[in-house]
């Protein structure tokens, strides 16, 4: 059964030590979108990225999330990787030892496997590293050393991105991808995303700042409150995010919630 | 009960017997020695657990076997020896191989390098230059509680003798594969000496290998002198079995302005110590000692250092590392020694610990005795688990489960390799290490002899 929509969550509640961060959200993702997500610290975004992606912080106690038709929650992070979803952390992880040559190669040749393909040629790969470092510019010499050990907090991000431009996903959710970027690698690094996408690619952008989607021009922005997405617009809901701040969501997302659990009883 | 009446009742047979028995035409330099080094040795005994540098090592599984044969292997194990194929052996050095920590050829003389450094038996060094060996044998190694050492100098029949003169220089390194092949159990003892002169360069690297099946205990001890400006690099690569014993205490003793580097890595043994006293003895040295294990099944690793700053103005470092799996154990016992007047000493230690399982167990412990003021001193000691954050990260691009976890113990591995200065043998070592990892380095699969 083929469905519409690359992503497609539903209902879904997920809890860190007991405490429910996710109450019961829903979002769908057609190929192609694009979908910026705002809200305030804390209210489950990076949650929401953890997973979809598998990390096992949170429990999902209920709701359900499919990827292409097929059951995400049922997979392991490396099989949802394999089917195409790449984050950019957050906070990407030093790997000390591990060298960002082997990790790329070791990644790009197990998703091949994955979908039935040989690994690639040295040369071949080679040549791709190459490209997809001038894409997102990134100095040579950090792909000369271990997985982001040193590096600053805005090459950490360009690598996140030189990643996804090796890795092609057909999801791919990008965590405050943004901050910590100066004005000019925000606008490469924006502009990278731009350029490894492909028509069908869908994107999900978490961010604080309306000046990304500048650049990575949403189809629709949610506001996650409170482990729920309370309201969806176009992109000039960003601007008034932007403006106004939260408050006037918050008023409105608890007023709601009070007549959502009262039409619930 | 105590095995070790028995053990030593043994060994003073052998003792008594050793004119015409082990030490048949054993050069006076080293006989010299062997009365007083017995009797240190029946005063200190065999280490127990009550030995500060053995609390957490248990030599009764290697010292309490009954040994078929004490000391000297069979003409027979040498002919085998010599089909072996070493791993590390395509590499651009200098190679022999020696059988239990034997000269295959006995007493032929000492054999010269190009650039001038000569290597060859004990027994010939003490022929061809008895006064460097008069000023040098015996004079590092240091007892210290420990009767494994006077035993050696007691009853050890042979070793390796290198000898850099003053301002030689050889860029390849020396490569001794150490067999342990025989057909009996065999408990051996080599006694080694390696002299750089002033201002010369050598590295040295040492293979163990087991490649057969038998009960193998070695007590081996290694004297080094580093002179003024001289540069040493040592490492060692152990590849044995879960019924080898390997006990080795290695002394460098360096003078001003030189260099020295010890590294070792045991990737596979059933009882392993390595013991490490570096002692810089004039100003401005520098030394390093590092150490790699991977353990499983039941296997003991323990790594003993001492780092002893008798002069002003010296670096050390210390980094040992070890991976445990299922019943494993380890113990690394870290000492850093900086005498009264070795002002401005930095000296540095870490030791970082990877368990895999609930029933490995880990002992790390420093020690620190410091007389002077003006010191730098770190130590870190961690025992953990898999960086779960890291193995998300790389499962999160697409590696599987298994060879993230792989990748991981590889890294942190790496950082110990990385220190080796030969680009060649760091890749080498770092391929062995990734075949361990990995369950596919074995006795057999590095043996040419293919016994099965
Ligand atoms: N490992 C954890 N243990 C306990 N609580 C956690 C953990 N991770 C997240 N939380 C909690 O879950 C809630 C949601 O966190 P999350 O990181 O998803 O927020 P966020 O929307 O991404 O915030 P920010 O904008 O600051 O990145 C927070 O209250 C946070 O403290
Ligand atoms: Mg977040």
């Amino acid at each position: 059964m083929q469905s519409e929509f690359l992503l497609q969550i539903k209902d879904l509640k997920a809890s860190i030590d007991n405490k429910e961060i996710l109450r019961g959200l829903t979002l769908e993702v057609k190929p192609g979108e694009i979908h910026a997500i705002m809200g305030p610290n804390g209210s489950g975004k990076s949650t929401l990225a953890n997973v979809l992606t598998g990390r096992e912080i949170a429990t999902v106690t209920a709701g359900t999330v499919t990827f292409e038709g097929k059951n995400l929650l049922e997979m392991s992070p490396e099989d949802r990787a394999r089917e195409g979803i790449f984050l950019s952390f957050q906070y990407p992880i030093e790997i000390p030892g591990v060298s960002m040559v082997n990790f790329m190669k070791t990644a790009i040749n197990e998703q091949r496997k994955h979908r039935g393909l040989e690994p690639l040629s040295a040369s071949e790969f080679l040549r791709q590293m190459r490209e997809k470092k001038e894409l997102v510019e990134i100095d040579s010499a950090l792909t000369n050393r271990s997985v982001n050990e040193g590096f600053s907090g805005g090459e950490k991000k360009k690598n996140e991105i030189f990643q996804m431009a090796m890795l092609e996903p057909r999801l791919a959710l990008l965590d405050e991808t943004d901050s910590g970027l100066d004005i000019d690698a925000l606008r490469i690094v924006a502009n990278g995303v731009n350029k490894i996408r492909r028509p069908d690619t869908s994107v999900i952008v978490i961010t604080h700042y309306q000046r990304l989607l500048d650049y990575i021009v949403p189809d629709y922005v949610h506001v996650l409150y409170d482990g729920r997405i309370v309201r969806s617009g176009g992109p000039e809901l960003a601007l008034k995010l932007e403006e106004r701040g939260y408050d006037w969501i918050r008023k409105e997302a608890d007023v709601s919630e009070e007549t959502w659990t009262t039409d619930r009883k | 009960m105590d095995y070790r009446p028995e053990v030593i009742e043994r060994l003073t047979e052998l003792w008594e017997g050793r004119d015409k028995g082990i030490l048949k035409g054993s050069p006076e330099l080293y006989n010299r020695y062997r009365a007083e080094a017995f009797t240190e040795f029946l005063r200190l005994g065999i280490p127990d657990r009550k030995n500060e540098a053995y609390k957490y090592t248990n030599l009764e599984k290697s010292f309490g076997y009954r040994y078929e044969k004490y000391f000297s292997p069979r003409p027979d194990d040498f002919r085998e020896a010599e089909r072996f194929h070493c791993e590390v052996e395509d590499l651009d050095v200098w190679n022999m191989v020696l059988l239990n920590g034997f000269f295959p050829r006995g007493d032929e003389g000492l054999a010269m390098l190009p650039g001038g450094i000569w290597v060859g038996s004990m027994r010939a060094a003490a022929k061809q230059f008895p006064s460097l060996v008069e000023k040098h044998y015996n004079r590092y190694a240091q007892n210290e509680k420990d009767g494994l050492v006077p035993l050696n100098t007691a009853l050890a029949t042979d070793g390796l003798f290198l000898y850099a003169p003053k301002n030689t220089v050889y860029t390849k390194p020396i490569q001794i594969v150490n067999l342990l092949h025989t057909t009996q159990d065999i408990f051996s003892q080599d006694r080694n000496l390696v002299v750089v002169e002033e201002g010369a360069q050598m590295s040295l690297l040492v293979c163990d290998h087991a490649i057969s099946p038998q009960h193998y205990l070695t007590n081996t001890v290694t004297e080094v002198y580093v002179g003024r400006n001289a540069r040493f690099e040592i490492i060692r690569v152990q590849n044995q079995h879960n019924d080898s014993g390997k006990i080795t205490h290695t002394f460098i003793h360096q003078e001003r302005d030189s260099y020295a580097s010890s590294n070792n890595i045991t990737l596979h043994g059933g009882l392993v110590r390595n013991a490490t006293w570096h002692r810089l003895n004039g100003e401005n040295a520098e030394t390093h000692s590092y150490g790699l294990f991977l353990a499983d099944k039941h296997q003991h690793i323990a790594n003993f250092v001492k780092v002893d700053h008798a002069a002003p103005n010296c670096n050390s470092t210390q980094l040992f590392k070890g991976v445990l799996d299922e019943n494993a154990t380890g113990a690394f016992n870290g000492r850093i020694m900086v005498h009264k007047d070795a002002q401005k000493t930095n000296a540095y230690q870490s030791n970082n610990n990877i368990i895999l399982s609930d029933t490995a167990r880990m002992d790390t412990k420093p020690q620190l005795e410091i007389y002077a003021d003006d010191v730098k001193c770190s130590h870190g000691a961690t025992v953990g688990q898999l960086d779960e954050n890291a193995l998300f990260y790389l499962r999160s691009r697409g590696i599987d489960a298994r060879e993230a976890k792989l990748m991981l113990m590889f890294g942190f591995a790496h950082d110990v390799i990385k220190n080796i200065s030969i680009e060649a043998l760091r890749e080498r070592i770092d391929h062995l290490v990734l075949q361990r990892l990995r369950g596919e380095l074995s006795r057999c699969a590095s043996c040419a002899i293919q016994c099965n």
